[in-house]
């Protein structure tokens, strides 16, 4: 079994082999360690991107709009991560981002993950019959299991979700109603002397 | 009084890093008190007559065990090399968490002495290699096996049987990652399962020569003596690979340097010395001359440094002797003020890591404080703007900046990875291939480049847009915002000048594991000791905290 400490350090290399700089290089091996930590297919998903990337044209989306149209060829997922996970402040504004096309999308989870962190927010990416919930880099919840993912997707939607309950008040209420039972009613006694403080508050 | 932290521009010169001694915040040293009260075992010991088998050593607290196995061979003794091109060694060894059954010791028998063509399992913990210094273990097997003690000046001369040459941790070759054991207790300092290999290695090595002796002449055979025992250490031999190292890790090197500046900026605070602090002070001094006087080596560099580190240290035995008066307020501040004005790179930090030993309420607390979660500062804030980045690069690269990489001897070298061996070098870049593979490790040169990049940016653009069309700097923007946190994560210096030296980067390394003996055998790799002169495992339970100077 391979470390993630030796994974972390392939993709770096293999990415700066590709041509990213240094940098963006670093950025790929931790994300890709991030993958494979959470159980997802990282070093395949990047295997299989850098042997397709060596053959065909993929764009490089530098700013984030709402709405993104590739011109001609898909988006490339890693340049597309890493300016999403520069531009979170801004992006987080649109709360609705969609692209029209991205190839290994799976590649993009892990700076959706970090930029959760940052923001606070947990994000939604969904694509074809695939939802992933990013919760602020602490863990990754899909519905993908060992499904194959499609190497180009299209139409992809990312929700960053607003910071509420997914819950109904009626669960909360009535598992409220059950801690209550934890509880000792206080008799006059217990009320003046159980509390440690009061009686001289005024002093 | 408020002492102010020394400026890392001052202290994160390479020439002053290449001058660090081992101190009580040394890693050897923290691990021999955090494992004191440890139970200590020798498990299995299988070799036979030569010497060549399967041993295991255990630390054992409650239900927590760390198992040395210990592997050793035949080769030939040409085959014997401590350079990292070497495939054989005389023993290897691995760190296995918890009690190694048989099928983990049959698995691993095949692949520990591969070393890094091996492949180690999350069940192991570091990987280690060593070959005998062949003429002091020859003579100390044949002096045992006549019933006599070896000679104690070879043995002083060299200060060990075998050397080291690699000790792997952190995931490396599979090896478990850090994150698994990170929250231990036992595990709050950095090196700690790597010093704790070492210092087991060293016992196997005392266990192995009283072995082949008896096996040699059963009759006449004597055991070593355990003094002479406490006064070999390990040796190590150490090139490049370690020098990366603390470019790699930013945030770690400031936690190391940091906890002995803000060790330093207390013990410089301190109103009124005790008379115990004083006598502690005054005799690791004395007592660690001996260190100094026993230091041998064949570089001229080193000799030359160690010549005026013995010559300052005298003059400063003398002052606090003679002219000194312990009983004013700040005595240890005005020591340091002292010596700095006085005294040479090599013997100011001497002193550093002396007034450091009376203070184990200072330096304790520090310890656990010397590990780093880099994740957490990985991510670069993008919200920030140029003016701010630039503001940090000229505050806190100033030095840095003033560096004309126009000239060719401030960029003549560059750092790659041998293909072959998956090892860092450092090679002339005009006079050899490969500097289109060139890592980065050229903090000071990019940095320069950064600094221009943004002379001609607006002060206001925030920094995710200045990177949609600089990411070639990416990784310099990354550590400009780490050093403003960090003061001293960053070496003040330009790693690929003509006059850089290498081995001060290791030095600074080996000073914090707590090697001794720094001996240069190029501007690349040196060796060193570890360990000499520190308590055996079963006088673990109570030792003497300044051992190293006391041997």
């Amino acid at each position: 079994m391979k470390s993630l400490s030796e994974i972390d350090t392939i993709a770096k290399r293999s990415s700066k082999a590709m041509g990213f700089s240094w940098g963006v290089a670093e950025e790929i091996g931790k994300s890709i360690r991030l993958l494979e930590l959470f159980g997802l297919p990282g070093i395949k998903t990047l295997n299989q991107y850098y042997i397709l990337k060596a053959k065909e044209k993929f764009e490089n989306l530098d700013l984030i709009n709402e709405k993104n149209s590739s011109i001609k060829y898909p988006y490339c997922p890693i340049i597309l991560g890493i300016n999403f996970l520069d531009q979170i402040r801004n992006v987080e504004k649109f709360q609705k981002i969609t692209f029209n096309k991205i190839c290994f999308p799976l590649l993009i989870l892990p700076f959706l993950s970090k930029s959760s962190e940052i923001i606070g927010k947990k994000i939604k990416i969904k694509f074809d019959n695939f939802e992933f919930l990013l919760n602020f880099n602490i863990n990754i919840s899909s519905n993908f299991l060992e499904l194959k993912l499609p190497k180009i997707v299209e139409n992809i939607e990312i929700n960053i979700i607003e910071n509420k309950d997914n819950f109904l008040e009626k669960d909360w209420n009535n598992l409220y109603k059950l801690s209550e039972e934890t509880f000792v009613d206080e008799n006059d006694s217990l009320k003046k002397s159980a509390a440690g403080a009061g009686l001289t508050d005024n002093d | 009084m408020q002492i102010q932290l020394r400026n890392p521009n001052t202290i994160m010169k390479l020439s002053r890093l290449g001058s660090f001694h081992q101190s009580k915040l040394s890693f050897l040293r923290s691990f021999l008190d955090e494992f004191k009260d440890w139970e200590y075992k020798n498990d299995l010991f299988d070799l036979d007559e030569h010497g060549y088998g399967t041993a295991v050593y255990s630390f054992k607290k409650k239900e927590r065990i760390y198992s040395l196995i210990c592997f050793a061979n035949k080769i030939n003794d040409e085959e014997r090399s401590d350079r990292v091109i070497a495939t054989k060694w005389d023993a290897a060894f691995t760190l296995h968490d918890g009690s190694p059954s048989k099928l983990d010791i049959e698995r691993l028998k095949n692949e520990v002495p591969k070393q890094e063509v091996g492949r180690l399992s999350y069940k192991e913990l570091t990987l280690s290699r060593a070959n005998k210094s062949v003429r002091v273990f020859n003579h100390v097997v044949e002096s045992l096996s006549k019933g006599v003690q070896p000679d104690l000046n070879l043995l002083e001369e060299v200060g060990y049987l075998y050397r080291t040459t690699a000790v792997y941790g952190s995931g490396k070759f599979g090896l478990a990652d850090r994150f698994r054991i990170e929250n231990r207790e036992e595990i709050n300092g950095p090196f700690r399962l790597e010093m704790m290999l070492v210092y087991l290695v060293r016992q196997f090595t005392f266990d192995q020569v009283n072995h082949v002796a008896k096996f040699k002449n059963p009759k006449s055979a004597v055991k070593l003596d355990l003094k002479i025992c406490k006064n070999l250490g390990i040796g190590n031999s150490t090139g490049l690979g370690m020098a990366p190292f603390i470019v790699n890790h930013p945030t770690l090197l400031n936690n190391w340097i940091l906890s002995r500046e803000v060790a330093l900026k207390k013990i410089r605070e301190i109103k009124k010395a005790s008379l115990k602090e004083i006598r502690i002070f005054k005799n690791c001094l004395k007592n660690s001359l001996k260190n100094i006087t026993s230091w041998n080596t064949e570089s001229e560099y080193q000799k030359n440094k160690i010549n005026s580190l013995l010559k300052d240290i005298k003059i400063f035995l003398e002052f606090i002797e003679i002219e000194f008066d312990f009983g004013i307020d700040y005595p240890f501040n005005e020591i340091y003020l002292w010596v700095e004005k006085k005294t040479c790179d090599e013997c100011i930090e001497y002193i550093v890591s002396m007034m450091l030993e009376p203070f184990d309420n200072i330096t304790k607390p520090l310890v656990s404080q010397m590990s780093s979660d880099e994740e957490k500062y990985f991510t670069i804030p993008t919200n920030r703007t140029i003016e701010d980045l630039r503001k940090i690069v000229e505050t806190k690269y100033n030095n840095i900046l003033k560096i004309d990489f126009k000239k060719k001897e401030n960029f003549k070298n560059f750092w790659f990875i041998s293909k072959n061996k998956e090892e860092p070098r450092y090679a002339n870049r005009f006079d050899e291939e490969g500097s289109d593979l060139e890592q980065p490790l050229a903090i000071a040169r990019d940095i320069k480049k950064l600094h221009e990049k943004l002379l001609e940016t607006k002060k206001n653009l925030t920094i995710d847009k200045f990177l949609l069309k600089n990411n070639d700097l990416r990784h310099v923007v990354r550590r400009a915002f780490i050093i403003e946190k960090f003061p001293y994560s960053e070496i003040q210096d330009n790693t690929i000048s003509e006059k850089v030296i290498p081995i001060d980067m290791l030095r600074l390394k080996l000073s914090f594991f707590g090697a001794l003996k720094f001996d240069p055998k190029s501007d690349k790799w040196l060796r060193i000791c570890m360990f000499q002169g520190a308590p055996l495992p079963n006088d673990l339970q109570n030792f003497d905290q300044q051992w190293i100077y006391n041997s």
